[in-house]
């Protein structure tokens, strides 16, 4: 099962009263205010979910794997997530045996 | 921008609802969020990214102070994976 934005438009139906369409607004809103944040260069802090920070990453080289020809990764910024202590704890105590791969 | 300053956000981006329904909106799609990654469900939120699982096999680690060897066990830590346009749209010389 893969959760995605139409089920958690349905899940703020349920649990938040919101009709349908909004419900279907809100989801789109929240990554939207997320990636506005983001796109301005500021970090996103999500208590008891995680952080979403910029990395700025210098120019480095890099290689066409095909055909082993040697080309920059030109300089970029890239968007990494920390999950807070409570997300790695509730993943953690996975049942490994059956979770494991 | 914490979760306050988006809860705020949302709030004013929808004027026709009470403040209280932001705030209960974000913590229902951060516990759903939390609830499937603990059920090692995938996220996958179109333009903006995926949440998935990465297992770590058990090892032998070692304390830094002592030396002494310590077994750790195997776990799963959350990984976040940034879709295309999130990627690009926070990438200085990406393509506007």
């Amino acid at each position: 099962m893969t959760l995605t934005k139409a089920e958690l438009a349905d899940l703020l139906f349920e649990k938040v009263g919101l009709n349908k369409r909004e419900a279907k607004d809100m989801v789109e809103a929240f990554f939207d205010e997320i990636r506005i944040a983001l796109e301005g260069g500021d970090s996103v802090k999500l208590s008891g979910f995680g952080n979403f920070q910029l990395r700025d990453k210098p120019q480095r080289p890099g290689r066409n794997p095909k055909t082993g020809e040697e080309i920059p990764i030109t300089a970029r910024r890239v968007v990494t997530f920390h999950a807070s202590q409570k997300l790695k704890l509730a993943v953690e105590t996975l049942d490994h045996a059956n979770a494991a791969q | 921008m914490t979760k306050s300053e988006l809860i705020a956000r949302l709030a004013a981006r929808f004027p026709q609802l009470v403040a209280k329904d932001a705030d209960l909106a974000v913590k229902v799609v951060l516990d759903a969020m939390t609830a499937a990654l603990s059920r090692n469900d995938r996220i996958e939120i179109r333009g903006f990214g995926s949440f998935a699982l990465n297992y770590r096999p058990p090892r032998v680690g070692r304390n830094p102070k002592s030396g002494e060897k310590v077994n750790v066990p195997a776990k799963h830590v959350p990984h976040f994976k940034a879709g295309k346009e999130l990627r690009e749209r926070v990438d200085l010389n990406g393509e506007a």
